[in-house]
């Protein structure tokens, strides 16, 4: 290296650095996020059940939004911790809800591991038939075996020990909320490490051409294997936190709905930025809660239309509005907020 | 076990009228429609409304209910789906996802959530016992309404030029285009008379099925294993494919009743591990 | 002993022969160009040789290794890469991004979930080394998308050298390259570093011959004519070919 492109390392070095680091926008975020422990006494439930689906749409956005494989079925690696979780609580296996939630978080994982090889054969339409066949399936299994799963009633009898053996889940949900939120903190964190990494933007190399990132010596088979598996994992966790967080889990876990809806928190948030889920997820259950306000019964009818109307309308020109307001931020504050390219730096 | 083979050919030959829509629809635009059962139910339930209440034939009902759900899709595609052709999709599965939901909770709301019974005609009950083969009436209904729609279907394909217009416009659309093919029409009459199809399902299916609103839900991965197992680049295999998944779903829960629903599941994941593409499809991927 | 060799290559498409007994040999360091009419089957010599397809018969060898079977990133970290006719690249990525990305790949950083990109000095050195090569510095902020054709088709080479390949299949290269922008690209084509094998299909014959130490002409799947340029110009079958006269047996 030249000493006259000694600037432009200084540049390239200072650009690398700068992608990944904290913006305000962030930053507020998570300190309003914890700020509702106080904010908001009388609604933990609501905020735990919106922290639960925020992880659950993390995952998805890891697979959809960075990787490009579309998945019907992420409800699969959910249900699957979520009676993980619950049997083990049940029978005394792991007591600590931290460890049994590690545990079924690997459970999940290695359920994502084993059918992402299938997953990544063929097409769109094929992934959509095998990510959703392997819920239902699963949804199949624990409706056979209600011995051991509880069937169409649900598992019963699961007691949660008090996590880190002090703080004890009770009915107004403080401790569950706060449980809840700080596992998604933390999994954001491991998320966001993750995209920012080599390992991410091969991904999202591979999302864009998968011919030309194997052309430069990316194996993309196994870059798709690994974040599959990771989002399962993250799945898993969140399936895990709804059951040790309420002592309950059924087969509704597994079912089209729930994937369904999350497809749909993602859409509402956008994807490719992390932030989409969680911000999807926080839309969805205001939307739910005021719709069901309005018609209990229907809800499902209004959550289609406004489906429908998002795809025709477009969803760039709603992720649009999203990349406008993102990229006011960025000149008014010289900062990134998720992906998008920095300015030019000026020039000597 | 001739019965079972009977009753599971009757089931695959359901299964195929239902799905044969949802595979030409995928192979001619490559457009995934979720909401394809929808249209089935509707057709179950425009039948039941007919025989039940209004004292319409059966037999008079079905092709009624195949009218007046190609109407149905013929609206539905000129109105709302010709607007989300071009995209990826993830947009399509959205779309039709959304749809699905709105159906569904549409027909709870007007219809009730309780399942539905059409009143088959005294003819149709029972059943001939044909060398000790238990053949239920109206089950072989059902494989003569379905057999001669199958032929119908490969002689409408191969001999008419609508048929040709169609086999172009699914092999490549551009080109048909090019060749003067109207591809925007061939489309639009494909997709009403493949909803009509599924709505003469509906209505057939409803005695062995079961309808109820959320009939969209339960049956549409079963719609979608047929055309990933048959392919979307003919007739005869997603035929061959509704027999095979209809035969082992019976045998399945006949010999093995724990695990019986999983042969399904089992046949869909194998195949897509041996043959990604489907078992009939070209070995062009699309 | 070539670095590069393929022995017998057939590849059939049903009965299709898209190419017949090709038996190529290229010295290390050669500058070896690859000619021939339209639909020859210059494109599929290049997919051969990368793996992205399958050779109905016949061997390729990557400096004295076996690469047949090798899958097609395999045989990139053995140390060949291609650029394509059409630009392959990450639209959505800036270039600083494309070549930091095969950087990090090359240096086995591309798995490592944990680490920063940019985080290693070596990575970044690097990528400053080859922005400057490939005379992209003052658009490696943006956009991949929004950049002239020129600067993409500098990019798309740029990518497969940052893989320091010692073998370089460049697939037409100037297709499509306005006026204004050919001299930019074919002064970096020539500035290439003298170790690195660069295998160059091309339709541009000033190209051709100024770039050139060794052209093998391929007709219909068929190696035709292989030898110093000198030679290949004044052979009256190439001059055939090309005009569509018909030739003697």
């Amino acid at each position: 290296m030249t000493p006259a492109t000694a600037p432009l390392a200084a540049d390239v070095s200072r650009y690398l650095a700068r992608r990944a680091r904290w913006s305000p926008l962030e930053i507020g975020f998570w300190i309003f996020a914890f700020a509702t422990i106080w904010l908001f006494p009388g609604k933990y439930l609501i905020l735990k059940d919106t922290a639960i689906l925020a992880l659950f749409a993390l995952s998805l956005d890891l697979i959809v939004g960075y990787a490009g494989i579309i998945s019907l079925g992420q409800a699969a690696f959910f249900g699957l911790a979520g009676y993980f979780s619950g049997l083990i609580a049940k029978y005394g296996i792991v007591d600590e809800p931290v460890i049994a939630l590690i545990l079924s978080g690997f459970a999940a994982a290695a359920l994502g591991f084993v059918t992402s090889f299938l997953v990544l054969r063929g097409s769109d339409l094929t992934r959509l038939m095998v990510t959703l066949g392997v819920s239902l399936m699963l949804g199949e299994i624990a409706n056979r075996y209600s011995d051991l799963t509880g069937g169409a009633d649900g598992l019963q009898g699961v007691t949660i020990a008090p996590v880190l053996g002090r703080f004890r889940f009770d009915l107004y949900g403080h401790n569950g909320y706060v449980y809840c939120l700080i596992v998604l903190f933390v999994c954001f964190l491991l998320a966001r490490r993750i995209v920012y990494s080599p390992f991410g933007l091969s991904l999202r190399a591979v999302k864009e051409n998968a011919l030309r990132a194997s052309a430069i010596g990316i194996p993309v088979k196994w870059r798709l294997v690994a974040i599959y598996t990771v989002s399962a994992g993250f799945a898993g966790i969140a399936g895990a936190l709804l059951t040790q967080t309420t002592a309950f889990c059924s087969l509704d876990v597994f079912s089209l709905e729930r994937s369904a809806d999350l497809l749909l928190v993602l859409i509402i948030g956008g994807t490719g930025y992390l932030y989409g889920g969680l911000i999807g997820a926080v839309i969805y259950k205001l939307l739910q809660d005021w719709i069901a306000d309005l018609t209990p019964q229907y809800w499902q009818f209004w959550i289609g239309l406004v489906l429908v109307a998002i795809v025709l309308v477009g969803r760039e020109r709603i992720g649009g509005g999203n990349a406008a307001l993102r990229a006011f931020i960025v000149r008014l504050g010289g900062r990134l907020l998720g992906r998008r390219a920095v300015p030019a730096p000026d020039r000597q | 076990m001739l019965t079972i083979l009977f009753d599971g050919i009757a089931y695959g030959m359901l299964l195929f009228v239902l799905a044969c829509g949802l595979s030409v629809t995928l192979g001619l635009m490559n457009f995934i429609n979720l909401a394809h059962g929808s249209f089935a139910m509707a057709g179950g339930y425009c039948t039941v409304v007919l025989v039940n209440r209004m004292g319409v034939p059966f037999l008079l009902g079905l092709p009624i209910a195949f009218l007046v759900t190609a109407l149905l899709g013929g609206l539905f595609e000129r109105t709302l789906y010709v607007h989300v052709y071009a995209r990826s999709h993830l947009d399509q599965v959205l779309f039709t996802i959304g749809l699905v939901f709105m159906s569904v909770a549409a027909v709870d709301y007007t219809m009730g959530s309780s399942q539905q019974f059409v009143q088959i005609p005294q003819a149709l009950q029972g059943q001939f016992d044909v060398y000790g083969i238990g053949m239920g009436k109206y089950r072989l209904l059902i494989i003569a309404v379905c057999g001669v729609l199958t032929i119908a279907l490969q002689l409408i394909l191969a001999k008419t030029r609508f048929g040709s217009r169609l086999r172009a416009a699914v092999d490549d659309q551009r080109v048909a285009r090019g060749l003067g093919i109207n591809v925007g029409a061939v489309f639009a009459i494909t997709f009403a008379f493949g909803s009509g199809l599924a709505g003469l399902g509906g209505a057939l299916g409803a005695e062995i099925l079961g309808l109820d609103p959320t009939f969209p839900l339960k049956y549409m991965i079963y719609f979608l294993i047929v055309v990933t197992v048959g392919g979307t680049s003919s007739i005869t295999g997603p035929f061959l494919a509704s027999i095979l998944l209809g035969i082992g779903d019976v045998a399945g829960k006949y010999y093995v009743p724990t695990l019986g629903a999983f042969v399904i599941y089992a046949i869909m994941i194998v195949v897509l591990i041996w043959r990604p593409q489907g078992l009939f499809a070209r070995s062009v991927a699309r | 002993m070539p670095i590069l060799e393929t022995i017998g290559l057939e590849k059939l498409f049903g009965g299709i022969v898209a190419a017949h007994d090709v038996s190529l040999a290229i010295e290390k360091g050669a500058r070896h160009a690859l000619i021939g009419p339209n639909g020859a089957g210059k494109t599929t010599v290049i997919n051969l040789l990368t793996g992205v397809l399958r050779p109905t018969a016949g061997r390729i060898m990557l400096e004295g290794r076996d690469i047949t079977d090798t899958a097609p990133h395999e045989r990139v970290q053995l140390g060949m890469t291609r650029t394509f006719q059409i630009n392959q690249l990450f639209l959505d990525l800036t270039p600083l991004e494309t070549i930091g990305l095969a950087v990090s790949e090359r240096l086995g950083l591309g798995g490592d979930w944990w680490r920063l990109v940019g985080s290693k000095a070596a990575v970044t050195d690097e990528i400053v080394e080859i922005v400057e090569r490939f005379r992209l510095a003052d658009v490696m902020h943006e956009r991949t998308a929004t950049l002239p054709y020129g600067k993409q088709r500098l990019l798309e080479i740029a990518l497969a050298f940052a893989c320091r390949p010692r073998v370089l299949l460049l697939d037409e290269p100037a297709a499509g390259v306005p006026e204004a922008e050919r001299h930019e690209l074919l002064a970096t084509i020539e500035a290439l570093p003298a170790e690195v094998t660069v295998l160059l299909i091309e339709h541009d014959m000033d190209l051709v011959f100024s770039f050139a130490d060794r052209i093998s002409v391929l007709v219909n799947g068929s190696l035709f004519v292989d030898g110093a340029p000198e030679d290949v110009a004044r052979d009256p079958r190439v001059k055939a070919v090309y005009l569509g006269e018909e030739l003697d047996a």
